[in-house]
């Protein structure tokens, strides 16, 4: 990894983030009322992590078919309105308990 | 996620503190955080192992921790930073993924007082997450800057430090764990996105186009091409966008009554 070209990316990745949470933390007195805006603003995020999440999910573990188990083991977690740790959690011991199952069976 | 769009809280007082006011507050914001703090050590663990099973070295993973303190914007960064994309990309990925925040220190804004200067605020910005708004958020009143303080310290001493054992035990754990972890971070959104579904017929559909959408991207050929970072873009906000006109949200007194869990 070239460290000068990091150290941009980094200056580059930490300055957005950092500018969208303080602009309007010390410029704005009033709130966002428009209700499309707000709206969007609702939406947005989940939206994100959805696609964020499939189909990339399924490339994270090396197996797709352990990947699809952990997808959903995580999802019924998560229907059950299972906490954040529990569900990454539950979800990751499917995907090693799985894993170690082919491997020993194949 | 909790939107906590209140009335004007009104005129605000001048705010004068004790010394032992200030600990006191600084005490109980820091305890406050501590729930933050043992929920981020796990997921930036995650993040940390996951840095280095694509490539970047401990100290890396550990800076970008250090400087964003966000989990979905620092995972979308890893790829786009080994494949080395284009910076407007990042640039761009960044503003969409962290957007929410925009709106969060909108709200946090009408929730500090009259002690919380401008410099506080260039310092408070910095750690503002999900769940420190969500906290900050849910207390009666107006914080003081000694509360926040303390607030965004123990999680930003958890995030960092996670990262850190992460992407140092990356190295050494058997390939059949890290395989499992990589996946821990999906497993935090899935948390996060699949209740919000449960509410919301609209959010449903909502995800449910984002992440179609996506699926082409990722499928087609012709549109495989398309940059990581541009396709997230591309894919929220044409969801987002056609949710917010077609259905749009309930706004003030109507969604000061709506509960919604939290996001990291």
């Amino acid at each position: 990894m070239k460290t000068p070209n990091f150290l941009i990316y980094l200056a580059v990745c930490a300055g957005v983030t950092y500018l969208i949470r303080m602009l309007p933390l010390v410029l704005v007195k009033k709130k966002i009322t428009n209700r499309y805006a707000l709206s969007f603003l609702h939406y947005i995020p989940y939206a994100v992590l959805g696609v964020m999440t499939v189909p990339a999910c399924f490339f994270a573990t090396g197996n797709i078919i352990t990947a699809f188990i952990g997808f959903i083991v995580g999802c019924i977690l998560a229907y059950f309105n299972k906490s954040l740790l529990t569900v990454a959690a539950g979800a990751s011991l499917s995907i090693l308990i799985a894993d170690i199952i082919i491997t020993y069976l194949l | 996620m909790i939107y906590n769009i209140t009335r004007n809280q009104g005129k605000k007082r001048q705010v004068t503190h004790t010394s032992s006011s200030k600990y006191l507050n600084f005490k109980k914001g820091f305890s406050d955080g501590i729930p933050i703090c043992l929920g981020y050590l796990s997921v930036s663990f995650a993040f940390g192992v996951f840095s280095v099973s694509n490539g970047l070295i401990p100290i890396e993973a550990l800076m970008i921790s250090m400087f964003n303190v966000t989990s979905a914007g620092q995972l979308a960064a890893v790829p786009i930073i080994i494949s080395g994309a284009s910076l407007i990309e990042l640039a761009a990925t960044q503003l969409v993924i962290n957007m929410r925040y925009a709106l969060m220190s909108v709200t946090l804004s009408q929730k500090l007082d009259n002690s919380v200067s401008f410099l506080n605020k260039l310092l408070i910005a910095f750690v503002n997450t999900d769940e420190v708004f969500a906290v900050a958020s849910s207390k009666s009143g107006s914080v003081d800057k000694f509360y926040m303080f303390g607030l965004i310290l123990s999680p930003y001493l958890g995030w960092t430090s996670g990262t850190l054992f992460g992407a140092l035990a990356g190295d050494i754990l058997p390939s059949a764990l890290t395989n499992a972890l990589g996946f821990a971070i999906y497993g935090m959104f899935i948390a996060i996105v699949i209740p919000e579904m449960k509410l919301s017929q609209s959010m449903s559909v909502c995800v449910l186009i984002a992440v179609g959408l996506g699926c082409l991207f990722e499928f087609i050929p012709f549109l495989d091409g398309v940059p990581a970072g541009f396709v997230i873009i591309i894919c929220a906000v044409a969801a987002a966008g056609i949710m917010a006109i077609a259905a749009p949200i309930h706004t003030e007194g109507e969604l000061a009554d709506t509960k919604h869990p939290d996001v990291q």
